[in-house]
């Protein structure tokens, strides 16, 4: 398994064909508390870059996009009760999503954990 | 002597020193500091605060299967109890009447009470909508009045006086705007708004069909001309531009923006939110501008009530008048005021005039006619050199607080020239850990209301202060001794900021909680209905 | 001039401080020539208090006000009684002065109070949950028909014919521009509401069916049924309601199976005020909440525990949302809602029963009257409080002349469909516990007189 990181602060871990998808414990330390997580439907399509989930902190909604195209195959549900797991484990048992990809290329435009962290860092 | 003091009643300052805490009280009150429940803690059920006679009738039989298997779950109170509940609750609110309400782009200024008096002569306030015109002359001679003078102020060609408030006249405007291209057969899908521009306009535009692209805006506060000026093209339906924009500047190029956007085939909006920095001063109709909604409820001094009803007429060019929204007063040859609606649209209307091919109806009944009169009375109070005035002097304070805190707090745009009627600053100068919130609850312990907080978005942790004409030399002067002090506080990194307010009749607030598992409705407590 | 505090001294002293000669000074960024020299001209300058009440009582004065004359009018905005202390809390200045609760540690009073109104309508309406309101009935409706596209990801809307016209057109407005189909239709004149061709109405892409109940001709239609038709179909059910207080006699649309219920809330501490300020309700389900357009109040506690109020879920609204927002209403109707709780708290649910019984009673007995009109017939089988009575002429000519002789005797269907012709002869009257049986005789002599 392998882990990949975007621009625009989403993480993807890759198992297989299928990738898990959810944001940065820096993007979460960014947002303030979490309250709610809008999840995509299981068995949409979705494109590279498209804004597949929100997530909702008192004062912003912030769009998640999805850093690779494929389907989505399974949407973390335990969200739904507790929006607050992507502050408190949000590269963990706060993922957002599961996309079965369509085309492992686009893999290879995403950043690694250290290259992340220089992008953070930079910031 | 008689008996001395035989009443035992010897008045004094108490114990010297007495520099503890009071204990808590067993009420739960602090002396005027009055905490109340809600009316289902209150009241109880068959209570009732109006005396209601037996009805002399029972319901139809043919009534009998809608019938109401029980009476509404709602406990009543009597008329003294309810005085006191919302006598006690109004205390826990900060308002105008109580001091400066320096929120920008919302123009808190006095609400004059003659205006309420007037609002509320019978022949305004009872009188039905579809009475039959000849019974409402009066009524309509008020719309007629009141748009002949928001069409003066503004040098515009016409005004659609329905819409129920300011987003709702941005809507009207858009939608005049898409029925103008319709018109012409052209389908124009984008709307330009800039980054800057408050949330109903990226909102309305996307209500009305459009899809909505962001232009920046410069280092220096204003509109990036080059940036919207080379996205203009065929399939640019117009532009939403607020002026003077939210950073408190005038748009100067806004006449060069106009022309620009009607030879690219579009038209220009303007959010009327500011108005009150130039009304009296500057015609928007002299800059080109093809719609315009009015708050009434800013500028033209109608309460916000706690959250409305507002109104918003919109003026428009002579290009957009044709497409206003039903209804409308017009003047006949006769001098008498006709009210327009559905049946006598295209009967009575000359072609190409005011409302002629009117998109439709935006709303029933004919706008908000409990701010018409309260505004009228406001604008002929005025007159047209008090408006100017007014102009005059929401600017002149709002440059005395910009230039006399820029000092101690960051004014990011202090460089570029005088502000017009709002003064915006940020946080950025403030010691790592403070931030605008902080000075936002400290003001709320000096006894004001804060200004807008984080907004304008192009602008992190901005301040914007709008202090209107109706604050006197001394009131800003207090304010900004405050502003000064809590920005010395958060210089010198006063811990106990952080925590404010500590003297409001709430400390901070969980929104976290109220978002993550809202609780909008009482509830019967699980122990009381056991 | 009374409104402005700064004297000349004062201004002079700030421009100085400022570093400004003039107030020209301030306005540099205005292009030169968009600059006005003086006062606008040909308009009057400023006028005292006297004269400018004055110049308003006169206007006043030309209008013919319902409590001065026999009055039956309704479709939408219904004359009722309110108690003298609703107007003296709402003037409160704490009230009326106060800006939308943003800043909730100082705004607690209008907390609480948008807390207890969504409380008071949502159980009038027999639904979970309801906002803080919206502008009027006729906007709600619209919202509602944009929410239930959003529930249902359908976009087609069956409107009963015994929905408001302005309402139906409203919406027709908007739709053109939104791209929402509306399948509309004007009311026939029976008895009996248009329910079964409604629920014909309904299929596979239908988002919602709006039914006004009481109907605009004041029938009453089953909501139940047509509630079961739209699930079957996955469609909503949004129930209108123009006339709140026939919720104190007749069932609660939520209870029915409406899934959204809008509504007009002018009936209850408002008034008239020639159609508006008025104001929107809005309730639904709580599984839609995060669909819902307009301002939610909540609870929560405060840093030390205590209860409190803020405003909440404003994620879903545009000045958070943008161009994604659920709609793009900002002001609403905050002070109408104040005068509608205060007005409800004064009732209570037996008191809004009882008031309603009267007003159903008032209709009951100006319904035996006119029927004693000659050539005129009484269209319903059930009404609440307002009824649709069939004239032998054009119900339009007949509303003037009676005006002529100081009756506001309804309102005319003519007017509110001018497209349908067939509807002319029908006159829309209403009565509410405003009405004596003075009122009643004087109408129906004076409408036996115009007929005659």
């Amino acid at each position: 398994m392998s882990r990949y990181f975007t621009e625009d602060h989403e993480w993807i871990e890759v198992d297989g064909e299928v990738g898990t998808v959810g944001i940065t414990d820096y993007a979460q330390s960014q947002l303030g508390d979490i309250t709610f997580v809008e999840l995509p439907a299981v068995g949409q399509q979705v494109g590279k870059g498209d804004s597949v989930s929100v997530v909702d902190s008192v004062k912003a909604a912030s769009d998640v996009y999805s850093p690779v195209s494929g389907e989505v195959t399974d949407a973390n549900q335990a969200l739904a009760d507790e929006p607050e797991l992507v502050n408190s484990d949000a590269e963990v048992s706060g993922w957002l999503f599961r996309v079965k990809l369509s085309d492992p290329g686009e893999l290879g435009k995403l950043m690694d954990r250290a290259g992340y962290d220089a992008y953070v860092g930079g910031l | 002597m008689s008996a001395p003091n035989a009443a035992g009643w010897r008045p004094s300052l108490g114990a010297a020193n007495d520099s503890a805490a009071p204990s808590p009280t067993a009420s739960g009150d602090r002396g005027l500091m009055l905490e109340e429940a809600l009316i289902f803690e209150l009241g109880q059920p068959g209570k009732c605060g109006v005396d209601l006679d037996e009805p002399e009738l029972e319901p139809l039989p043919a009534l009998g299967r809608h019938l109401r298997r029980q009476a509404c779950p709602l406990p009543g109170l009597t008329e003294p109890e309810t005085v006191r509940h919302y006598t006690r609750l109004s205390r826990q609110n900060y308002a105008i009447d109580l001091g400066p309400f320096p929120l920008g782009s919302c123009t808190m200024k006095h609400n004059p009470r003659l205006n309420e008096k007037v609002a509320r002569l019978p022949g305004f306030a009872d009188v039905h909508p579809l009475q039959p015109q000849q019974t409402v002359r009066g009524a309509l001679e008020v719309i007629a009045q009141l748009a002949d003078w928001l069409i003066a102020l503004t040098g515009m060609h016409g005004v659609a006086m329905t819409p129920k408030a300011g987003a709702h006249g941005e809507l009207c405007g858009l939608l005049c705007i898409r029925a103008a291209h319709d018109a012409r057969g052209e389908a124009r899908e984008v709307m330009l708004v800039p980054d800057s521009a408050h949330g109903t306009n990226p909102a309305t535009a996307a209500f009305a069909g459009y899809r909505v692209e962001s232009i920046a805006a410069t280092a220096e506060g204003r509109i990036d001309v080059a940036a919207l000026l080379a996205r203009l093209g065929p399939d640019v339906a117009g532009v939403m531009i607020t002026n003077p924009n939210t950073c408190g500047l005038f748009e100067r190029d806004i006449k060069e923006i106009a022309d620009a956007v009607h030879a690219a085939g579009g038209y220009v909006y303007c959010d009327g939110a500011n108005f009150n920095a130039i009304v009296g001063k500057v015609r928007p109709g002299d800059l080109g501008v093809d719609a315009m909604h009015i708050n009434l409820h800013k500028t033209f001094s109608t309460p916000h009530g706690g959250g409305g009803p507002g109104s918003g007429p919109v003026v428009l060019s002579e290009a957009l008048a044709p497409f206003a929204p039903l209804p409308f007063t017009m003047r006949t040859a006769e001098g008498v005021t006709h009210l327009v609606e559905e049946e006598d649209a295209a009967a009575i209307v000359p072609g190409e005039s005011f409302g002629s091919r009117s998109f439709g109806r935006m709303t029933a009944f004919h706008g908000q006619m409990g701010m018409f009169t309260r505004a009228l009375t406001y604008i002929l109070s005025h007159g047209a050199d008090g408006l100017r005035q007014v102009a005059e002097d929401a600017v002149l304070n709002a440059n005395y607080v910009l230039r006399r805190v820029e000092d101690v707090l960051v004014a990011p745009f202090a460089a570029s020239g005088p502000c017009m009627h709002e003064a915006l600053f940020s946080d950025a100068g403030l010691p790592e850990g403070f931030t605008t919130l902080d000075i936002a609850k400290g003001l709320i312990d000096e006894g004001f209301h804060p200004m807008t907080v984080y907004f304008p978005l192009v602008v992190r942790g901005a301040m914007l202060v709008e202090p209107t004409e109706t604050e006197s030399r001394a009131g800003l002067d207090r304010f900004i001794a405050s502003l000064r002090s809590l920005a010395e506080r958060a210089g010198r990194s006063d811990e106990s900021l952080k925590s404010a307010p500590h003297l409001a009749p709430r400390r901070r607030l969980d929104e976290t909680q109220a978002a993550r598992k809202p609780v909008l409705v009482w509830r019967e407590p699980a122990s009381a209905a056991d | 001039m009374r409104y402005l505090p700064l004297t000349d001294a004062d201004r002079s002293g700030m421009l100085a401080a400022i570093g400004a000669s003039s107030i020209d000074d301030l306005f540099v960024d205005v292009p030169a020539e968009a600059r006005l020299p003086g006062p606008v001209a040909g308009l009057p300058l400023h006028a005292g208090e006297m004269a400018v009440e004055r110049h308003m009582s006169r206007l006043a004065a030309m209008n013919l006000s319902a409590g001065s004359v026999p009055f039956f009018l309704g479709a939408g905005a219904y004359r009722h009684h309110v108690p003298a202390s609703v107007d003296h809390l709402i003037q409160r200045g704490e009230f009326l002065t106060a800006y939308t609760p943003y800043q909730p540690e100082i705004a607690q009073g209008t907390l609480q109070v948008l807390f207890e109104f969504q409380t008071q309508v949502a159980r009038l309406f027999g639904t979970d949950i309801a906002n803080a309101s919206m502008y009027d009935g006729s906007t709600a409706c619209w919202e509602a028909i944009l929410m239930a596209s959003r529930v249902t990801r359908r976009s087609r809307a069956v409107l009963s014919g015994g929905l408001h016209p302005h309402y139906a057109a409203t919406v027709r407005t908007m739709a053109r521009f939104s791209g929402e189909t509306i399948d509309w239709r004007v009311p026939r004149l029976e008895a009996a509401p248009d329910d079964a061709e409604v629920i014909a109405a309904i299929d596979g892409e239908t988002a919602c069916v709006v039914v006004q109940y009481p109907d605009i001709l004041g029938r009453i239609p089953d909501l139940a049924a047509i509630a079961d038709a739209a699930h079957a179909a996955g469609a909503l059910l949004v129930a209108v309601v123009t006339e709140p207080v026939a919720l104190g006699l007749i069932e609660a649309p939520g209870h029915l199976g409406a899934d959204i219920v809008v509504g007009e809330g002018q009936s209850l501490g408002v008034g008239l005020n020639f159609g508006g300020p008025y104001l929107g309700l809005f309730g639904c389900n709580e599984k839609f909440v995060r669909q819902m357009p307009g301002r939610l109040c909540g609870e929560t506690v405060d840093a030390d525990g205590r209860r409190g109020f803020v405003l909440t879920l404003s994620t879903r609204e545009q000045h958070i949302r943008r161009e994604k927002a659920t709609s793009n209403i900002c002001t609403n109707s905050g002070l109408c809602a104040l005068a509608f709780s205060i007005h409800m708290t004064l009732l209570g649910g037996e008191g809004l029963a009882r008031l309603a019984r009267i007003n159903h009673a008032r209709a009951r007995r100006l319904a035996e009257r006119l029927a004693a009109v000659p050539d005129l017939s009484v269209l319903n089988e059930a009404w609440f409080n307002e009824f649709t009575v069939i004239l032998p002429k054009d119900a339009r000519e007949v509303v003037r002349a009676l005006a002529d002789r100081q009756v506001l005797g309804g309102v005319s269907l003519g007017r509110l469909y001018p497209d349908a012709p067939e509807l002319d002869r029908g006159l829309l009257v209403a009565a509410t516990e405003t009405c004596s049986d003075e009122d009643i005789e004087a109408f129906a002599s004076a409408l036996t007189g115009v007929l005659a």
